[in-house]
């Protein structure tokens, strides 16, 4: 069991991280204000969980202007896709081993 | 482990979050049984004003005995035009209604990507339409029309509750046996847009909105 809970990423350990991972594999790319709705947060919360991903090389981000408004969009890296899919397989162990 | 990382909870979490950000899943049921009133409706339109203009007696179901002059097509195509209006109008105001019932928004990613798969092969087949209309071959345009419908929900179906893919697929089958009995298109068009909507707004209804 122990090692078990060893693979689990501790990038993934927060729910709002674990959402913007969720999102981004099924959408090719997400805006920021469809993240903030989708995860019912506030602006400076997902921005702290956006930048963390970010830096760990998980999701890349693009900033452009549409018009004079700042557009901000994020995509899943192949790191990060493959880290989430590793993280489920281990969520995935845990419940085999468990019943 | 605290029940914060519990896996099962987790999983679940990681799959409404996947379903919330690329499906549609406000749509409501009523939306469909509307839709489906509004078409049996004027179906029957179509059907007692044939019966009215009829010259000799066919029976009632094959429409292209009616035709006297060419005001019995356009008859059929203001009703038509008029049945989508409010299936449309009405199927917003049900949706919206069921959106906010569940504190999402009506107009977002989802959403749009919904519209533009559905209107893509919807807009093809009423082009389409039209132009078998402009043609002639008004006999065509029931098979047509369920065809183009059943293609375009199947296309928007990744998008939205993914039951509507069964709606799709009969549709579809509608519009092609429709094709092979030309004579019997309002028949197939009140069970397509008629019937089979209205049992599967009801269906969806109970399932997702009660």
């Amino acid at each position: 069991m122990k090692d078990i809970i060893h693979g689990l990423n501790k990038a993934f350990e927060s729910r709002i991280r674990l959402g913007i991972m969720s999102i981004l594999m099924v959408n090719e790319n997400a805006e920021f204000n469809m993240l903030k709705e989708v995860l019912n947060i506030t602006d400076g919360n997902l921005a702290s969980h956006t930048s963390a991903l970010e830096k760990l090389q998980f999701i890349e981000v693009k900033k452009q202007f549409i018009g004079k408004k700042p557009n901000t969009t994020y995509n899943a890296t192949a790191l990060g896709k493959k880290a989430f899919r590793d993280h489920l397989d281990f969520l995935e162990k845990i419940i085999r081993t468990k019943s | 482990m605290n029940t914060k990382n519990d896996p099962i909870e987790t999983l679940s979490e990681i799959r409404t979050m996947m379903e919330r950000s690329s499906r549609f899943i406000s749509l409501s049921g009523l939306s469909g049984v509307s839709a489906g009133i509004f078409a049996v409706a004027g179906a029957l339109c179509v059907w007692i004003f044939g019966e009215y203009n009829s010259v000799g007696h066919y029976s009632p179901l094959q429409y292209e005995h009616y035709i006297s002059g060419n005001i019995y097509p356009w008859f059929s195509i203001v009703v038509a035009m008029l049945v989508l209006t409010c299936a449309i109008i009405s199927g917003i105001y049900f949706t919206t209604r069921s959106a906010r019932k569940k504190g999402l928004p009506m107009w977002d990613n989802t959403s749009k990507r919904l519209v533009v798969n559905l209107f893509i092969p919807l807009a093809a087949g009423g082009i389409f339409a039209l132009i078998l209309i402009s043609k002639g071959y008004f006999e065509l345009v029931a098979p047509i029309t369920l065809l183009f419908y059943g293609i375009a929900l199947l296309n928007g179906s990744k998008f939205t509750l993914e039951e509507i893919k069964y709606l799709a697929y009969t549709e579809i089958v509608l519009g092609l046996i429709a094709a092979y009995f030309t004579g019997l298109g309002l028949l197939f068009w009140t069970l397509g847009f008629g019937i089979c909507h209205i049992v599967y707004g009801i269906k969806m209804y109970y399932k997702y909105e009660r």
